[in-house]
């Protein structure tokens, strides 16, 4: 049955064409996931249901709710339907809270709303509950706590508890687990699945990763630049994938580059017993300082040309043992070399050893400076020379790196928000690539992106390790990339390496217990539909 | 809470001790007799110095400066060289004058600038968005002295409604003193509700801005509710900011418009002070001036936890 009905949806902000002829159903106790990539118009599509567009909004065509479009309701009827009937959770939970209420206050004020002459205590008893339902028991979790004291899949149980608090027919979820790690997500989509179930609600499941909603959805509707393209029944869409973008999605989800992989013996990096410690606030005034052990005895060794994959969860210390490798915090204990010499923290790294490496991060939007042109932005390494280049050299250097990296030599006159976020990333690498570095660490550095534009930088990363005998220390939380491009990997738990290995060994016989619940969190597209 | 209070007292007590020594520092290097000062261009030497012996000039400078804390501590703040009188009560005299001064002006300009920025933030674009930046503007950039003459052109010698100048003082009852106290601080108010309105009108944007508004929206929270309920809340903290230096301004700095409106308050304290060597005065005035603005500095890191649950651990 029909819950959900949306009919010839079109949408123009400011004039623009964002939604054209969009149409798409959920049934009630159905769920309907929306894949597509960045621009796809799939969250405007879900904010069209709520009713809540930016402003400069002409929305037309129908969404019919239980029969009744909702696009003919006035403000205060929508106000009603809004966390009554139809619910919202979003992507990102460590800023859908309001960082200055606790968490029984919001939940409360989801019931508070709608039914206004519940009291106050019912309200926060009912909120104790449904903080409960989503695994929040009040034990541990009381009404008393502030978002900030909470992890971000947390922070999602609790925004799915507002969501849900009064029973919505129909739930929307708009990338609800792409922030959080691999074992997080699948606790999440599980109780998303349990919820659905129990309740017979409708839920409407955005995200960009294919994989993500292949065991879950019944219905799949696949949207490309303000249009469906495709959809249908889940087993029929993975079984047969009819339109061309369909099938581009399916292959670059799990798309592996191919790579010479021809490491030599010499050892590049040799990280040896490595500690970094952080003081934490003590616990009285005028306590004992205490410390924080991030980093845990540490050793291991990167070979010249070869790829090395470092996976963990966020606060696994991945970051700050990258930190300690580029020689950007003290470590405390062990060692660390680059080409034999050893890297100090400091000033007292020298200008030589930093030429040596370089990082690619993963933000595209954060990491350039929006003022300076991308010619500039990518010749900030040079500063590590003794002698400055003259300028043909440098422009030269400019445009091969450039070039190298799929874009033009005279993109170097743009600026920065001119590029995607696929391009800026290639910026990125450019930037680290021209002063001929022979240690890239990537950071994150595709997490970013849409599937389609990280099978691209993949595939270049691939290219240019090849061309110019780079080894890659890859840091990431995505399994499937890690995969894909590494030769050798390792996992992070604690602050602790707890398994290495080269990588199809890892993940074909993972021998430590976490690597296990790793692998099994990550969600993998069903396997007759990855060989079409 | 109580170790983040606790902490802030400590600092609080560290930027005293600091300021008391720069101070003393500062008066002590100032060129300038005040012995040689008060007994004018044709005393004798020996008088001079008798002068200073009976002053306590004469004394090497650290015990002078423990003498003259030590007396701070207990509320004794010395005596005046040119009034001859207790410090203590002459400024205890002003501070009547310029402490409801300050507050006067500072309760005025929260009321204009709060219901103003906010007005202008949830319409951001329309015409009373554009009236309140452009007023605002217009506040910012009019000296206050010159708007101080202005009124009292308008109000005091045209319409009558207001004296022109002086102190009713409060032996008569509040009513009297509040209205010899409202051109001034409706002077004072107006740059400072002028900028006051900037700031809650961006830090609303920002706040309405967040995620956690669209969250709200999502909730069935109406456009109003989720003003009152999430966005103000949150866009204090810049604006708390903005309150805490600006009342530390207005009881320091309205030495203009006590001068334009003749008011025995600090300000005009100090500019005697100084103009006539009265050392221990202006150290005194200022001493007391760094003190109250610490002092506010604490309460608004203490109105920063009480807003912000985040800060109370740090």
């Amino acid at each position: 049955m029909t819950l959900l009905r949306i009919n010839g949806l079109g949408l123009e902000i400011h004039g623009t064409p964002i939604l054209r002829d969009v149409s798409l159903e959920v049934a009630r106790g159905g769920i309907t996931g929306v894949i597509g990539e960045s621009g796809s118009g799939k969250s405007l599509t879900a904010y069209s249901v709520m009713q809540l567009l930016p402003e400069g909004s002409a929305p037309r065509g129908e969404v019919l709710l239980d029969g009744r479009d909702i696009a003919l309701l006035d403000e205060a009827a929508l106000c009603r339907m809004r966390g009554n009937d139809v619910s919202m959770i979003f992507q990102e939970p460590m800023t859908a809270l309001n960082p200055v209420r606790t968490i029984g206050d919001q939940v409360a004020e989801t019931i508070l709303i709608h039914a206004p002459r519940t009291s106050r205590r019912a309200a926060r008893r009912r909120a104790a509950e449904t903080l409960e339902r989503v695994g929040l028991p009040g034990d541990q979790f009381p009404l008393s706590r502030y978002p900030h004291e909470m992890s971000g899949g947390q922070r999602q149980r609790v925004v799915i508890a507002m969501a849900i608090a009064l029973r919505p027919k129909l739930l929307i979820a708009d990338e609800p687990t792409t922030a959080l790690d691999v074992t997080t997500q699948a606790q999440i989509l599980d109780l998303l699945k349990g919820l659905v179930a129990e309740d017979g609600m409708g839920l409407m499941m955005i995200t960009h990763d294919l994989a993500v909603v292949s065991d879950m959805a019944d219905d799949i509707v696949i949207m490309k630049s303000g249009e469906v393209v495709e959809q249908g029944p889940a087993r029929q869409i993975f079984g047969a994938m009819t339109h061309p973008y369909s099938r581009a999605l399916m292959e670059a989800s799990g798309h592996v580059p191919e790579r010479a992989g021809a490491a030599a013996d010499a050892p590049l990096l040799e990280v040896r017993d490595v500690i970094r410690d952080y003081p934490m606030a003590r616990r009285h005034v005028l306590g004992p300082s205490r410390m924080f052990r991030a980093v845990d005895r540490v050793s291991f060794n990167l070979a010249k040309g070869e790829s090395l994959g470092l996976v963990g969860e966020s606060g696994c210390g991945k970051s700050t043992l990258t930190r300690a490798i580029l020689g950007l915090d003290p470590i405390q204990g062990g060692e660390i070399r680059l080409g034999g010499e050893v890297v100090t923290a400091g000033h007292s790294v020298s200008r030589e050893q930093r030429r040596k490496m370089q990082v690619v991060f993963q933000d595209p939007y954060g990491s350039f400076n929006p003022r300076h042109r991308v010619g500039r932005l990518v010749c900030e390494p040079f500063h590590l020379f003794d002698r400055q280049p003259r300028s043909d050299e440098r422009d030269t250097a400019l445009a091969n790196a450039l070039e190298s990296v799929g874009l033009k030599a005279d993109d170097a006159n743009k600026y920065i928000h001119e590029f995607s976020g696929g391009q800026r990333q290639r910026i990125a690498i450019a930037r680290a690539l021209i002063i001929r570095p022979e240690l890239i660490i990537l950071d994150e550095a595709v997490s970013a992106l849409d599937v389609s534009i990280r099978a691209q930088i993949l595939d270049l990363l691939a290219d240019l390790g090849d061309r110019f005998g780079l080894s890659y220390l890859f840091i990431s939380h995505d399994l499937s990339v890690v995969r894909s491009i590494t030769d050798r990997v390792m996992v992070m738990k604690s602050g602790r390496i707890v398994e290495a290995g080269e990588t199809a060994q890892v993940f074909d016989t993972p021998a430590h217990a976490y690597t296990r619940s790793l692998i099994a969190a990550a969600p993998r597209l069903p396997d007759h539909a990855a060989a079409t | 809470m109580l170790r983040y209070t606790l902490r802030r007292l400590v600092s609080l007590i560290i930027a005293l001790a600091v300021a008391s020594v720069v101070i003393f520092v500062a008066v002590e290097i100032v060129p300038g007799d005040p012995a040689a000062y008060m007994l004018g261009i044709n005393a004798r030497p020996d008088t001079v110095a008798a002068l200073q012996a009976e002053l306590g000039l004469d004394l090497p400078v650290h015990e002078r400066y423990l003498a003259w804390v030590g007396g701070l501590v207990q509320g004794d703040f010395g005596t005046s060289y040119t009034y001859r009188t207790p410090i203590a009560d002459i400024i205890g005299e002003r501070l009547w004058v310029s402490l409801p001064l300050a507050l006067y002006a500072l309760i005025l300009s929260t009321l204009i600038a709060f219901p103003a920025g906010i007005l202008a933030a949830t319409r951001r674009g329309s015409v009373a968005d554009m009236l309140v930046m452009g007023i605002t503007q217009l506040g910012v950039a009019i000296p206050n002295f010159w708007f101080a003459m202005l009124m009292v052109l308008v109000f005091a010698i045209n319409l009558r409604w207001f004296s022109a100048g002086g102190f009713a003082g409060w032996e008569h009852g509040i009513a009297p003193g509040l209205k010899s106290l409202t051109l001034p601080a409706i002077a004072l108010a107006l740059p400072q509700a002028s900028i006051l309105a900037r700031v809650m009108r961006s830090a609303l944007l920002d706040t309405l801005s967040e995620d956690f508004i669209r969250t709200a929206r999502a909730k069935g929270l109406t456009r109003r509710q989720t003003l009152w309920r999430h966005a103000l809340r949150n866009a204090l903290i810049p604006v708390l900011t903005i309150i805490g230096l600006q009342f530390s301004f207005l009881l320091a700095g309205a030495i203009i418009i006590e001068n334009v409106f003749f008011l025995p308050g600090l300000g005009r304290l100090v500019f005697q002070a100084i103009s006539q060597r009265d050392l221990i005065v202006v150290e005194s005035v200022v001493m007391l001036l760094v003190f109250a603005v610490i002092i506010v500095n604490f309460a608004v890191d203490l109105a920063y936890a009480a807003v912000d649950p985040r800060l109370r651990r740090s």
